[in-house]
Order: structure tokens, then sequence, then C-alpha cells
């Protein structure tokens, strides 16, 4: 490792406006200087009638044009100036995706505001800690339930700056009398009134708005602690828009979907960022339950999803192949081995520009498995947030989706480094986009530098120094290499790394995810033992529970599932092929089936999915201790609070399998990645 | 948008004039006889607009019978069932009128065992809700023109409504006989609002499901009625569900009322009890 500068270093110039690319007209181009509010007023100038946003309600695609997206960013952020939010101050929203959200984000940026999103399903201490961490005065909330949660903070908490909660879906609070609670299109009436008494001040406001002002505060995904509040300014959001389109360009003509957390900072990189500086039509799925449909009705050209979704794409393959009849296994199976084929070479970049044995391939087979997922005009799709397994990688590859591994903090806008087209490496995460600089130190944590690094941890100056060095480099706490290609490889979180007794370095990380490439298994936790590691182990019902209907196996619970010998005995499987992939220092010895799934509001996993080892170390000692010492089982107590407030307790026996002596039955080759049986 | 900004819902499905409080159905003496067969005799309640008024009782109790006289299906050799619908008093005396100028009046019900067209949608089954309402000739409808085109899309915005009321977007489309049993009996629900009843009949809307089942139904039937304000009249088997969402509880034994209260009266009245759980031993 040296801490000389990478060549990447050369790469960086000064974040200069690069004009038109791709589809995008020039004009909508971010110049320098640009904050999202003057990106909207432009767009609603140049293209008032084209669609800006639009959500499927009543099962009806609903439009909203520029024009009138922009006339109700402008009613909002006059009311939310009659409730007296001033530049500077933070509005915090508490919501599903919604137009609404993005109304309140662009209205609190165009008075100088800036918004924070709250993951909708946070809870009670979580929830406190962002309101009073934020001070933020208004909250806008999506619905009864949010509102509920608001309302139980303030009674039991007093230090809590709320003032105002502004929600946006009335059903159900008809009947709520606190004085607090206000109507979205309440404010934005209210908003009319006031404009017209102070013509002229909001477009006052918009034009002294500056590209380094707070534009979004974004919570880290915080696996070791609580989040820490993060601020992006427009300069930042606009610099990673204008590096990643240079690259990867999308126009105005592009689809999105919107439907992962406005609070996560890879839905604000896409749909407003890239969104705003590029006027891409936004599209919000009708309901959670409609997601899948919706995003199929669309068919977006660009995706940015963390590993759960598409992992949860290919379960969907593999429980619907496994239920297909055999032509249409058989016609898939040689459709994949085709394209899986061509992937190979082009990710290489040697792909032959005509090859009829895949055109076949790809419109018998490879294109309406695209088309179920909704990735049939799919141009870029990325992953990140957390490591992909490779081999979840090479199915989409091998499907035909383009998709391409996100390297990036919440501090850096989501992304520093990136695949290239033609150019992916499984393992690594890519290159760095343009005008970002990588340097690896002698202990070999990963910098990062760019127009794109934060301002700073909000009131916390002293985890700001931490992450930000004097000469601006973000310190990431990852570790990683750069390889022969110019790769960067990320091992895992720097304290996470392990050192095997022959002195390599891995991580745990790594190994779970070879577990998790099974269908079979939703989450797994490894521990490093004197011997070799262990595992704890949870399924994923919903394609294990398909495996035991097809096995005739019935059972009630989640846990009752877990606990049958016979999945004990299917998960082994899947285990051993893992650990026919591993180096003999890391494979797996014992591996426990937990009785629960993880839960964010149990705090075993963050909101967006990435495993808290300290919480679950500390929660599951007994069971690690256990696998440790290679007992056969382990007894837990499990404690059960019904809704009445009466609890039980329970005592739970798990079986710990171990892998020295369990053997797979013969004659049983591998499963295909496209599914779950032999 | 089309539909406004607000969020709100723009179709009432309580089609009842009567202010809440005010009696919106009055059960008078009925005396309903198969042959020999007293399968109701002399009852008699009141139920009151804007509750969820339960009707509960062993197997054969008469519970079912008494919601058929109600909806017009049986009609009793004698006693009255009046229904007021208006601010100025309108009532109907129900117990002559045929099941399809009952449903006119407003009176909505489902059925105990699912009684839906299988291979139509969710979104066609519910349509089918609205016919009542519907005024174009078959010719109009056939021509698919101007008003009759125009009294679909209407009528549509009100069904779309009671989708999203009852959460069934993802089975919009789908035939109502590839559905699981729980999602079936909210369509059934779904169906009875669609007529923007007075008043809503629900016949063992929970029968046969699970817990989890059993709660979501609570849930939406206490949507239905705190969201929607309809007067709904419930006969369920579950003491536990009855007693949680119930306003006023009738029990039947033996075709006869034995007990009329609040669910904590009823609980406590020593006839339920006994109806229940057999006679006490002295």
């Amino acid at each position: 490792m040296s801490t000389e500068k990478t060549p990447y270093a050369a790469d960086l110039a000064p974040s200069e406006p690069s004009g038109s690319r791709g589809a995008s007209p020039a004009a909508y181009g971010p110049a320098s200087g640009d904050t999202f509010p003057r990106l909207l007023a432009g767009l609603a100038a140049q293209r008032p009638k084209d669609t800006a946003l639009q959500e499927k309600r009543y099962g009806i695609w609903q439009p909203l044009t520029w024009a009138q997206y922009n006339q109700r960013v402008r009613d909002f952020a006059h009311g939310l100036a009659a409730l007296g939010v001033e530049r500077g101050q933070i509005v915090a929203v508490l919501g599903d995706n919604r137009p609404e959200w993005l109304i309140a984000e662009l209205a609190a940026q165009s008075l100088g505001a800036s918004v924070v999103g709250v993951y909708p399903t946070s809870i009670g201490e979580e929830l406190h800690h962002i309101l009073t961490h934020s001070r933020a005065r208004v909250v806008i909330a999506e619905d009864q339930e949010q509102v509920d949660k608001l309302i139980r903070l303030r009674s039991e908490a007093t230090d809590v700056p709320m003032e105002t909660v502004v929600y946006y879906d009335p059903h159900g609070l008809e009947a709520y009398t606190e004085e607090f609670l206000t109507d979205f299109t309440a404010v934005e009436a209210q908003g009319r009134e006031w404009g017209d008494q102070h013509p002229g001040w909001l477009d006052e406001q918009i034009a002294s708005g500056q590209p380094e002002d707070v534009a979004v505060i974004c919570t880290t995904s915080g696996t070791t602690s609580r989040p820490k509040l993060a601020e992006l300014s427009h300069a930042n959001l606009l610099a990673m828009a204008e590096h990643l389109t240079t690259i990867d360009p999308i126009g105005a003509r592009d689809r999105y979907v919107s439907f992962l957390p406005f609070a996560w900072i890879g839905e604000q990189m896409l749909a407003v960022a890239c969104g705003l500086s590029r006027g891409l039509t936004l599209s919000f799925p009708e309901d959670s339950a409609t997601q899948k449909t919706d995003l199929r009705e669309i068919g977006p050209n660009v995706m940015f999803s963390p590993p759960r979704i598409w992992e949860s794409m290919l379960s969907d393959v593999q429980v619907r192949i496994d239920e297909a009849g055999w032509i249409k296994r058989k016609v898939f199976g040689w459709g994949y081995a085709v394209g899986d084929r061509v992937a190979e070479q082009r990710i290489h970049g040697r792909a032959k520009a005509i090859d009829p044995l895949y055109w076949v391939a790809d419109q018998v087979a490879l294109r309406p498995v695209r088309d179920q997922l909704g990735l049939a005009r799919i141009d870029h799709a990325y992953t990140g947030g957390a490591p992909l397994g490779p081999d979840v990688f090479r199915f989409f590859h091998a499907i035909g989706v383009n998709l391409k591994q996100i390297y990036g903090q919440t501090e850096i806008c989501g992304i520093a480094v990136v695949h290239r087209d033609d150019d992916i490496a499984f393992a690594s995460v890519g290159t760095p986009i343009p005008g970002t600089e990588i340097r690896i130190t002698d202990e070999g944590e990963i910098l990062l530098r760019s127009a794109s690094v934060f301002r700073g941890y909000h009131r916390n100056p002293e985890a700001t120094a931490e992450a930000v060095d004097a000469d601006g480099w973000l310190h990431t706490g990852d570790a990683g290499f750069l390889d022969e290609q110019g790769h960067l490889v990320v091992i895992d979180r720097a304290k996470d790394v392990l050192t095997t007794s022959d002195g390599t370095r891995f991580s745990s990380a790594f190994i779970e995810n070879k577990l998790k490439f099974s269908p079979y298994v939703e989450e797994a936790v490894t521990f490093p033992t004197d011997d070799g590691m262990t595992a704890m182990i949870t399924i994923d019902p919903m394609t294990t529970g398909s495996w035991a209907e097809h096995e005739r196996l019935s059972y009630t619970t989640y846990t009752d599932l877990a606990g049958k010998q016979e999945v004990r005995d299917l998960i082994a499987e899947e285990v051993l092929r893992a650990n026919e992939d591993l180096p003999e220092s890391i494979r797996i010895k014992r591996f426990v089936l937990l009785h629960k799934q993880f839960d964010p509001d149990d705090d075993e996993i963050t909101r967006t999915r990435k495993v808290r080892r300290n919480v679950i170390a500390e929660r599951y000692a007994d069971i690690i201790n256990g696998l440790a010492g290679g007992s056969d089982d382990v007894t837990i107590r499990s404690l059960v609070t019904y809704q009445d407030g009466s609890q039980v307790e329970r005592n739970l026996v798990l079986k710990i399998v171990d892998m020295s002596t369990f053997r797979a039955p013969e004659g049983r080759g591998r499963r295909p990645v496209w599914s779950g049986r032999r | 948008m089309t539909t406004g900004l607000t969020r709100a819902y723009q179709h009432s499905l309580n089609s009842s004039a009567v202010p809440s409080g005010q009696p919106a159905l009055e059960v008078k003496d009925i005396g309903l006889r198969f042959g020999g067969v007293h399968a109701l005799a002399d009852v008699g309640f009141t139920v009151t607009q804007g509750h969820i008024h339960a009707v509960i009782g062993p197997n054969g109790a008469g519970k079912s019978s008494l919601l058929n006289c109600v909806s017009g299906l049986y009609h009793p050799q004698h006693g009255s069932i009046v229904l007021h619908t208006g601010v100025e008093g309108t009532s109907h005396e129900l117990t002559k009128l045929p099941p399809y100028k009952i449903a006119r009046l407003g009176v909505a019900r489902s059925f105990q065992n699912i009684e839906l067209f299988s291979g139509l949608t969710v979104l066609e089954n519910l349509m089918l809700g609205r016919h009542i309402h519907m005024s174009k000739s078959v010719l109009a409808s056939l021509v698919w023109l101007g008003p009759a085109r125009r009294q679909e899309i209407a009528h549509r915005a009100l069904v779309e409504e009671v989708i999203d009321l009852l959460s069934l977007q993802p089975f919009r489309h789908k035939p109502v006989g590839s559905l699981a049993y729980g999602i079936q009996k909210r369509v059934e629900l779904g169906r009875a609002l669609c007529l923007q009843p007075a008043l809503l009949l629900l016949d063992e809307p929970m029968a046969g499901m699970n817990a989890e089942e059993k709660e979501d139904m609570a849930r939406y039937i206490l949507d239905v009625h705190e969201l929607a304000g309809v007067t709904v009249i419930l006969i369920e088997h579950d003491m536990a569900v009855v007693m949680d969402i119930s306003n006023r509880v009738s029990v039947l034994d033996f075709g006869r009322l034995i007990a009329d209260g609040t669910p904590d009266e009823v609980k406590a009245n020593p006839k339920v009890v006994e109806a229940y759980l057999g006679a006490e031993e002295h």
C-alpha cells in the first residue's frame, strides 16, 4: 500500500459544467452556482407542460407537470414561511415516497432552509434523536401512522422542538384535535395568501440561495451508533450528479421509479440531484404492495438499489422458475448459459458485435425475465450501500442487466467509485468517478477527496474533524486496496477486517455474502473462533417456505420452520457449497439457525438492512459462545410480549449443526444460480 | 392532478342522512317460522346510527335468519322492521319489500359464504356493487358513448376509493377466484361498500380466518366505520373481536333475544354466560 496519490489524482478537475451529454440538452445541465430551487424554476420555465412527477393513485398514473410542481413548491414555501421557518433551519420529513415529500424538500430549500429525511419505519429513540438534534420546528408526516408516532413522542419527551406537524394523507385524522396538526393542502392555501401579501419575497430568497448552503441532511446509517446527521450542500450534490452523468449519461427522457426512502442518500442522489439537474421524470408507485407491478409498468432506464432489492429479485426468479414447467426450465437454463457466456465476454470488453445465438437466447429466455422484473428498459443499474455477492452480480449480467457497483458514503453524496461499462470485475467496486481522488493509507484505509465531500456533521464538529482531515480527505473507515487494473477492492469496515492464522486479511462480509447467495439464507453473521468460522443464519421465509411446501413439510411460524431438521439439512447443504468456494482457514465449521429474523425495531439491523454486529454480539452472546465451544445445542430464553402487555417467557433449544460431521446426500450436483433445486 | 391536491376521499360511502345517535333500524317483535320450527320469536332491538351493532349467539340461534329478514331474503310472519334513512324522518317498512328494493334503500350486505363472481376481477366485482346506481339503458351502455361512458368513469372513481380504503390495490386486476380467502372476504366487504350503504350487514366476515387475518379484517371494519361513518350490523362468533369493536351487542339463543346492551353489560349477563358455556351447576 502506498500513501502516494494514485493516478486518479490527475483526474481532479474543478467541477466545471461539462455541457450537454447524452440525451440531455445543454440548457438543463447544471451550471456552477446553481441550487435545486433555481434548477426547478428553470425546468418549469423551459418545459412547463412536461411531466415532472407522476404518482399512481386510484389505479391511474396522475401526472404533475414541471409548472404545477414549481407552483406547489412555491405555495408550500410560502406556507412554511407563514409557519415561521427561516433561512438556515431544518424541516424534517417522515413518510414514504410521495410528491409531497419532494415538494416539502424543494420548498424548504427555496427559502434557504434544508430538509432532513427520517426513515418512515423509525421509532422511539431514533426519531427522538433526529428531531431534537436537527431542532426541526416543522415536521412533515405522511399519515395517521406517522402522526401517531409524533404525538406520542411529544407527550413523552419535553425536549422536542417540534411546533407544527403537517400531514398529507388525512385519512383517519379527521377526529384529531391536536392544535399543532395541519393538513398539507391547508399550508399550501395559507401559503398562497401569504405569498399574495409578500410579492417577490420568495424570488429574492431563491436568488440569494448559495450553492454552499445545506440542501439535504442525510442520516448516516450508523451501524455502530446513533445516526449522525450529514450536511450536504447544493454544490456537493450537483457536483456528484455532474460527475456521475459524465460517465453514465442520464437524459430528460429517462424514466425513474422512486420507491426507496428519500432519507437514504442513494434516492436523493438519483431522484433529486440527477433528477433536477437532468430533468428526469420520477414515478411513485401506488403502494408498497404494488411496487413490483408498478416498476414493470414504468420500465425505468435508471435504477439504484441496495443489495437486498437485487437479492430479492433473484429470489423471485428462483421461486418462479422452480414453479414453472420443465420446458420453461429447460429453455431458460439454455438461454441463461448463453447469456452467462456472453456476459463473461462483455464485462471484459470483448463482446462480439453480432451474436445470433445470443440474440435468440435473449428473445426466448432472457428478455422475458428482464421484463417480468421491470428491467426491460434498464440502461444503468446500480447497487450500493453494502457489498453484493459476486454470484448475484453475475446473474444480472447473464440476463442482460448492466448492473454496476457504486462505492461511496453518505459523506461523499453516496458515490465516489463505480464500475464502468464493459469493465466490470465482480470482486471490485470499479474506478473513481471524474473529479474524485482516492488514496490508500499505510494502514490500508481508503481516503477520498472530491467536490462532493460533505460540509460536516450537523452540530458535531468533533465527529466532522475525525471524518475529514485538514486537506479535505474523507476518511472512510473502510479497508481496501487498488488491484493491478486500478480497480478499488473494498475488504470491509477497517475494524471488521480479520486476519487468519496464516496472515491473510479477509472480511466476514465476504463469507457472509457467500452464505447469503443461497436463496434460502436471508442474513448470516459469522464469528471467528479458534478452529475456523461459525455462523448465525436466518432463513428467507419466502423461499424456504415455498421449498417446504414443495417438500410437503408443514409448518406454522418462522420459528417452527427454522427449527425443522429438514430445513437445517437444507441450509447445511448450502453452507457446504459456500465452503467449497472458501479457503480452508475461513470455512464455516458450525452454524445455528436463529429462531427469529433480524429486526430494525430491535436494533439488530439498520433501516437500510445492514447488520449491527455489536448489538448481535451482545444480544446473542450465549449462542456465539455455544458455537465457539462446539456444544450440540444452545438454550435461549425468549420473551414474548403480547398486545395486552402480558409477557410469556419460553425456552427455545437451538440445534448447532457441525459441518465436520455433515454429509450431503450423494449424487447431487450443484444447483444452477437461477434455481433453488437441483 | 386530476383529482386535486388533497388526498382525502371525494365520495361519502355512507348514504344515510340520519344524524348519529338516532335510531337507524328498528326491529320490532319479529317472528319467523319454517313449518313448525321457530327460527325467530319476538325478536326486537334498535340499531343506533353510527354504531357497530353485533349480533351474537350459538350456532342455529337465528343470526343469519335475522339478517336475511332485514335484507328481504326472508319475510317474517309477524312483526316489523323499520329502516330510517332521512333527516325528516323518512322511514321504510322492510318486511314486505323484495330484496332489490331494500338494496336500493341502502341496505348492503356480505355473505357468510363468499358470494362473488370468481371469474371476474376484483375491480369488476366492485363495479357490480355500483350496479343499482347505474341508470343508463342496455342500449346506451352498449354504444358506450358520452353519458354511459361518463357514468362508468364516475362510478370507477368511487370504486377506486373503496379499493384504497381496503388496500386492495395489488389485486385490482386479479380474478377473485385466484385470491386468498381473507382477501376475498375483503372484496365482499368492498362490494357492499360500493353500494354506498345506509346500513351495512356483515355476516361472519371473519369466519374461517386465522388470528392475523381476523385482526386485519377487524381493522378494516373499524376503518369503514370510522372513516366512512357507516352503521354496521355484524354477526360474528369470535367473542373477543365482538367485544373489542362493537358499540352494542344483541344476543340470540334458539331464536329468542336473551340480552341486548353494551359489550360489558352483555358479558356480565348470566343468561349469555349460560347460553355460551352451558348451565352452571347448582
